[in-house]
């Protein structure tokens, strides 16, 4: 592979860095360079793929790629049945995971997805400083330094592609000796073993379920009942992973325990949990193994120390609605990190940005938003006659890809501005447009209320103050018939 | 790594929660997301549908009604429930006036909480009743 021995970016001043070379860095890499913006992307892996190099630990993805969708393959309305595949640009960049799939299932597995995002970073000849640490950073006059293990890089534009990579604890007395999650050893070791699992989500589960051959009895446990997926709108643990969830309702022998973990120690042989619960008191596990399946955190270095403040235990940077450091201009996000940038949360949803399907599209409003922002680029605004406004706004809530992978946090923005006309804006984070001022627009998104029903909602701007619209659900999730044209029509009278 | 720790420090001197016994706080600090604001930043948004049940850890926030500040609001005191509990968009604009941190409880999660935990509903309602009174003082 030509990229492991080619060292493209050697230290030195750049217009801007791009820190990491998993989808996220690929993404924004490659948007970033067709706008024109020149950059380097640097990365401590030996290639490309960030955490798919290794996870999910028992190989397989919990978000579809669909080989064969109601939309055709390599079209933009196919990236919403094809979660995996980076956004390109030209066909022979779309939807290139489903190209390597085996047919077994609909998600990929890690080496296909792996495989995919390889591909991409090939066929696209995206350029990274591999085997290239990023050590530390520090202000200087107008930027940065990065300093890595090949020396120091300038810029002032860094955009951090790191992942959420860094296994996390909580600071439960004692777990700090327990493996976590990623030091979990292949499932035929625990071959009549009794293991704990510290955790409910997406880990714990996927963990669980590979174990259920395997272990003597499971248990899963943490303060908080568990988030189901399909029965909270899309939140929580997939259904993939639901089996031993199914197996505790049944009494089959696993548990999932709703219940502080106070304390974790050493036993003979083995270990001791020790946990209370509103509802299950005082109990104390002796156990084979304990495994903290407790998540991960951004592995920021001494950004902290220059002023980038976090949240959540420290394990996400605080962002603006453009994927911006809250705290210290110049630093943006990309990637899995971009769910610390929680918009609006309607409904209660934070948008998907923890994974690819969201952040791939973040990472093109984030390119888009640099080039203008920082390096003057004219980013084309199509004008709109007003007759294709409504139809356009009502396909776009039917097929967009954005706004069904990012509902109620990315929408289609349509301008009337004084000067242009009407004029396509482009994708917008919609907490950025709902609190902007500007011309007259309406942006329209995707959204999912408590029932779990998707509606197409409008956000009108008229005079500066912006109105809110939810427009009726589908049973078929098409909003482009004459009751959609009516509503929407009469909502924007005055403005088409 | 103490984070954890001290958002249940915090939240078990808040008079909301200040019945709930350490296991309860330590759960109920998981079921909350902690979220932040800047100075200027909008949390409740007149008018929009789908909005959460916020208490604050630390800052304060502006209640205002078509631009006209109507209240201020600090550490300890919650806001976006009457939204929530009525299924209706928010009839003011709740606004960051410096860093706000808060903890989070999204809209479709709230009743569950508060069958779960009835001693926070009991202190939710003696603050509307609090509320309630003020107002009528007030109008009188």
């Amino acid at each position: 592979m030509a990229e492991l021995d080619a060292r493209p970016f050697p230290p030195g001043r750049y217009p801007l860095v791009v820190v990491g070379s998993g989808p996220g860095g690929l993404q924004v890499s490659y948007l970033l360079r067709r706008l024109g913006v020149e950059h380097a992307v640097i990365s401590e892996d030996a290639g490309p793929g960030g955490m798919f190099r290794r996870y999910p630990l028992f190989q397989r993805l919990n978000t579809w790629s669909k080989p064969y969708a109601i939309a055709e393959r390599r079209t933009r309305p196919y990236e919403w049945y094809d979660w995996n595949s980076l956004l390109g640009d030209e066909p022979e960049h779309r939807s290139l995971v489903p190209e390597f799939m085996d047919g077994v299932s609909y998600f990929p597995s890690r080496a296909e997805m792996a495989a995919g995002l390889q591909a991409f970073a090939e066929r696209a000849s995206i350029q990274v400083q591999y085997q290239c640490r990023w050590e530390a950073m520090r202000r200087e006059d107008d930027g940065f330094v990065l300093v890595t293990s090949d020396g120091e890089y300038r810029s002032r534009v860094v955009v951090v592609a790191v992942g959420m990579a860094e296994p996390w604890k909580p600071p439960i007395p004692g777990l700090e000796d327990a493996p976590h999650y990623v030091e979990t050893r292949p499932a035929r070791e625990y071959a009549g073993k009794r293991v704990f699992l510290v955790g409910k989500r997406n880990s714990g589960f996927e963990v669980a379920d590979a174990l259920l051959p395997w272990a003597r009895q499971i248990i899963l446990g943490s303060p908080r009942p568990p988030l189901i997926s399909v029965l909270s709108a899309g939140a929580g643990v997939r259904a993939k992973y639901l089996v031993p969830y199914e197996d505790h309702i049944m009494g089959g022998g696993v548990f999932i325990l709703d219940a502080s973990i106070d304390r974790v120690e050493r036993a003979a042989g083995g270990w001791k949990v020790v946990t209370s619960g509103e509802r299950t008191g005082h109990i104390e596990f002796v156990m084979d193994q304990v495994i903290a399946a407790t998540g991960f955190g951004t592995p920021l270095r001494d950004l902290p120390s220059i002023g980038v403040a976090t949240f959540s235990q420290g394990r996400l940077p605080r962002q603006t609605a453009w994927w911006e450091s809250a705290t210290v201009p110049g630093i943006y996000f990309a990637g899995a990190i971009t769910q610390g940038a929680i918009g609006l949360r309607k409904h209660g949803s934070a948008g998907n940005s923890a994974g690819v399907a969201g952040f791939r599209h973040n990472a093109r409003v984030l390119a888009i938003h640099l080039a203008r922002t920082h390096f003057g680029v004219q980013i084309p605004r199509p004008p709109l006659r007003r007759e294709e406004i409504v139809p356009y706004l009502l396909s776009e809530a039917t097929r967009a890809p954005e706004l069904w992978n990012q509902q109620g946090y990315l929408a289609r923005l349509v301008m009337f501005d004084p000067a242009a006309g009407c004029v396509d804006d482009g994708i917008v984070p919609l907490a950025a447009f709902v609190d902007a001022e500007g011309p007259d627009a309406v942006a329209m998104a995707v959204e999912t209320d408590a029932s779990g029903e998707h509606h197409p909602t409008v956000y009108i701007r008229r005079e500066g103050r912006v109105g809110e619209h939810a427009l009726p659900a589908n049973p078929l999730n098409t909003y482009e018939g004459t009751r959609y044209q009516t509503e929407l029509t009469a909502l924007l009278a005055g403005l088409i | 790594m103490a984070e954890r720790n001290e958002i249940v420090d915090i939240m078990a001197q808040l008079a909301l929660f200040a019945d709930l016994r350490r296991p309860q706080l330590e759960a109920a600090s998981h079921i909350f997301e902690e979220e932040w604001f800047t100075e200027g930043q909008r949390i409740l948004r007149q008018g929009f549908s789908g909005s959460n049940f916020y208490v604050i850890l630390d800052g304060e926030a502006a209640v205002r009604i078509d631009g006209q500040t109507r209240a201020t609001l600090g550490r300890g005191e919650f806001f976006g429930e009457v939204s929530v509990l009525l299924g209706e968009p928010p009839t003011a604009d709740v606004v960051a006036l410096r860093p706000l941190r808060c903890v989070v409880l999204g809209a479709p999660e709230v009743e569950a909480f508060l069958i779960m935990y009835p001693r926070v509903m009991y202190r939710m309602l003696q603050a509307q009743a609090r509320r309630l009174r003020n107002a009528n003082l007030w109008r009188s």
